[in-house]
């Protein structure tokens, strides 16, 4: 039973705490590109890869209980943090979830900036092609987060990093 | 002239319930429409189960595809042409995009996607890039034309406003979709008025806007939206059908991994069940292929199977009761020990299904910019989202409602020929 909402449970205890819709969505889409089963369907919107599900099952989990959703003021707009409640730990361990190496990544992506982050699930999305299309497509995509060539670089030592820690601990 | 600026002779009609007709005088999009790929959508119905709930509902998604065309052909044609803001050359590859958004959707969809791990998006990209007769006639206007094609349908077109027409808070998808689907099921929501709303649309940078005069015709439309998912999409007797729908397939792919030997083999299923799918696999799938397989599998020697065949075939679907996991959770471990103990086995007979298992949105305003929210043009030239200048918008956007439910088959737990006691016991808590 609720198997799928269960995965992104562990993976919110896993990091004690996400600040922010846009990182919790980037931090599953990459979670899920570096192999890790999660189930939620990402498609390219305006601002990177977004996945209905996930906002509509983090919604589910908060109205259960499970998940405390706190919203807070950000300059012009409304920040939000994740966190597991007591209830929501109890059926946690009730429901067994084995990604055994999925905590170390999750820890640290979360230590990322939601921008940066942005900026490697962009990276993982155009993964098909070529270094040179991709530093294209997010110059065109996302120009109005004016990454460089530098950072674009940052990304994918960011990701072979990442998918290292994957295999070492499986 | 090039074959992309290309007319007919003459224009070319379809009647539609929905607008009335849909035009088309671009050679293209005739050529579009004849291709094989194109005609697979007829066999396919746009709603999935939901005609088990709503008779009418069996329209597929052909029509919704010729729809979408129509209304981006309108919005380009009767309101952005001339605009400084709207280039011309785009009109083409927008319409191309309109006409083949869903071109990748598979027989009952949702459900397979879920059981067999596809995504219809990439089997239209696929399909608009891959060699087939669609990509055949899109290569005659360009060769990098396919690409921009499907880019558009990804979302990852460059020109943001050819994106928004057909992928957006108030597209032209949604926009076909409500109203088509409300005829079909002959319901009374899902009306709003379209032609106000065209009218309103405006051009800018990358994005398509509405008029702050149109903001009352918008309201109806997120009205309409949101009676349809909970009155339509979120129906619980067609959650029912998908539920089997679900385990019918999953039952399947067990029994082969089990080397089970099928009276009917299932051979259209083979590449879903070894993970290998291939566009050519693909494409030759189809509802009536599957409905085919489901009628002889209900003669299967595998009791489960056929019997979640016969369930969905005549509609003899499972019960619900409402389904709270926060303060049930511990009763669904009870019920499953309960099934086991009347021989009924709680994998294929007792499901919880949420509303996040249904493929269906809300509008959202968008915070923190995750998805563009519908943007008012307001009369100083100012842009305002939607909910901050609309108390009814922000009102039905706000804190949304969640939904559970309890699937299990009734007649099998009001069958007291064995395991009586049980039965009692698991319908005891059922009522609970």
């Amino acid at each position: 039973m609720l198997k799928d909402h269960a995965k992104l449970m562990y993976a919110i205890e896993a990091t004690g705490e996400i600040t922010g819709r846009k990182k919790l969505q980037k931090i599953i889409y990459i979670a899920k590109k570096l192999s890790f089963p999660f189930q939620e369907r990402f498609q390219f919107h305006f601002y990177g890869p977004y996945s209905e599900e996930l906002t509509l099952r983090v919604e589910e989990l908060s109205n259960l209980g499970f998940v405390e959703e706190i919203r807070e003021k950000k300059g012009g707009y409304f920040q939000y943090r994740y966190s597991l409640t007591d209830s929501g730990k109890e059926f946690l361990s009730l429901n067994e979830v084995e990604m055994p190496c999925l905590p170390d990544c999750l820890l640290d992506m979360n230590e990322q900036n939601a921008r940066f982050l942005e900026l490697v699930s962009t990276v993982l999305y155009f993964e098909n092609l070529s270094r040179e299309e991709v530093a294209e497509k997010v110059f065109t995509l996302k120009s109005k987060q004016k990454y460089t060539l530098e950072e674009i670089s940052d990304a994918y030592s960011y990701i072979e990093s990442l998918k290292e820690k994957a295999k070492s601990l499986v | 002239m090039g074959y992309g600026t290309e007319k007919l002779m003459e224009e070319k009609v379809f009647k539609d319930p929905v607008h009335r007709y849909v035009h088309v005088r671009d050679r293209v999009i005739w050529d579009l429409v004849g291709t094989k790929e194109f005609q697979r959508l007829r066999r396919i119905k746009q709603l999935g189960t939901t005609y088990l709930t709503f008779h009418g509902a069996e329209h597929s998604r052909f029509s919704h595809s010729l729809g979408v065309y129509e209304i981006i052909r309108r919005i380009i044609d009767d309101v952005f042409k001339g605009r400084p803001e709207w280039n011309e050359e785009e009109r083409l590859v927008s319409l191309c995009a309109g006409l083949l958004h869903d071109l990748g959707h598979g027989p009952f969809s949702h459900s397979f996607e879920k059981v067999f791990d596809l995504d219809h998006e990439e089997f239209t990209q696929k399909i608009i890039l891959g060699d087939t007769e669609v990509n055949a006639v899109l290569m005659k206007v360009g060769a990098d034309f396919p690409k921009k094609v499907a880019e558009v349908i990804a979302k990852t077109y460059s020109n943001k406003q050819v994106v928004s027409l057909i992928s957006s808070q108030i597209d032209a998808d949604r926009m076909d979709y409500l109203q088509r689907d409300a005829y079909y099921t002959g319901v009374s929501y899902g009306h709003f008025d379209m032609e106000r709303i065209l009218r309103v649309m405006r051009p800018r940078e990358d994005q398509v806007v509405i008029k702050q005069s149109g903001m009352h015709a918008v309201e109806d439309y997120i009205m309409s939206r949101y009676q349809m998912y909970w009155q339509v999409y979120f129906h619980p007797v067609s959650r029912s059908a998908e539920v089997i729908l679900t385990k019918i397939l999953h039952r399947a792919k067990h029994l082969h991994e089990k080397y089970y030997s099928f009276k009917q083999h299932p051979i259209h299923f083979y590449s879903l069940f070894e993970d290998e799918t291939t566009l050519e696999d693909y494409l030759k799938l189809d509802e009536s292929i599957i409905l085919y397989y489901f009628q002889m599998w209900q003669e299967e020697e595998d009791s489960i199977l056929s019997d979640l065949c016969r369930r969905f075939m005549n509609r003899n679907l499972f019960q619900y009761v409402e389904f709270d996991p926060a303060k049930e959770y511990k009763k669904m471990a009870e019920l499953s020990l309960l099934f086991k103990k009347a021989g009924i086995d709680p994998d294929y007979y007792l499901v919880v299904d949420s509303s996040s298992d249904l493929p269906y949105d809300f509008y959202r305003p968008g915070e923190e910019e995750e998805r563009l929210p519908i943007q008012l043009l307001m009369k100083n030239n100012e842009i305002r989202e939607l909910s901050r200048e609309s108390a009814i918008v922000d009102a039905i956007s706000g804190k949304r409602r969640t939904d559970h439910k309890l699937y299990f088959p009734a007649d099998f737990l009001s069958d007291y020929t064995s395991k009586k006691n049980v039965k009692k016991q698991i319908q005891a808590l059922l009522d609970r």
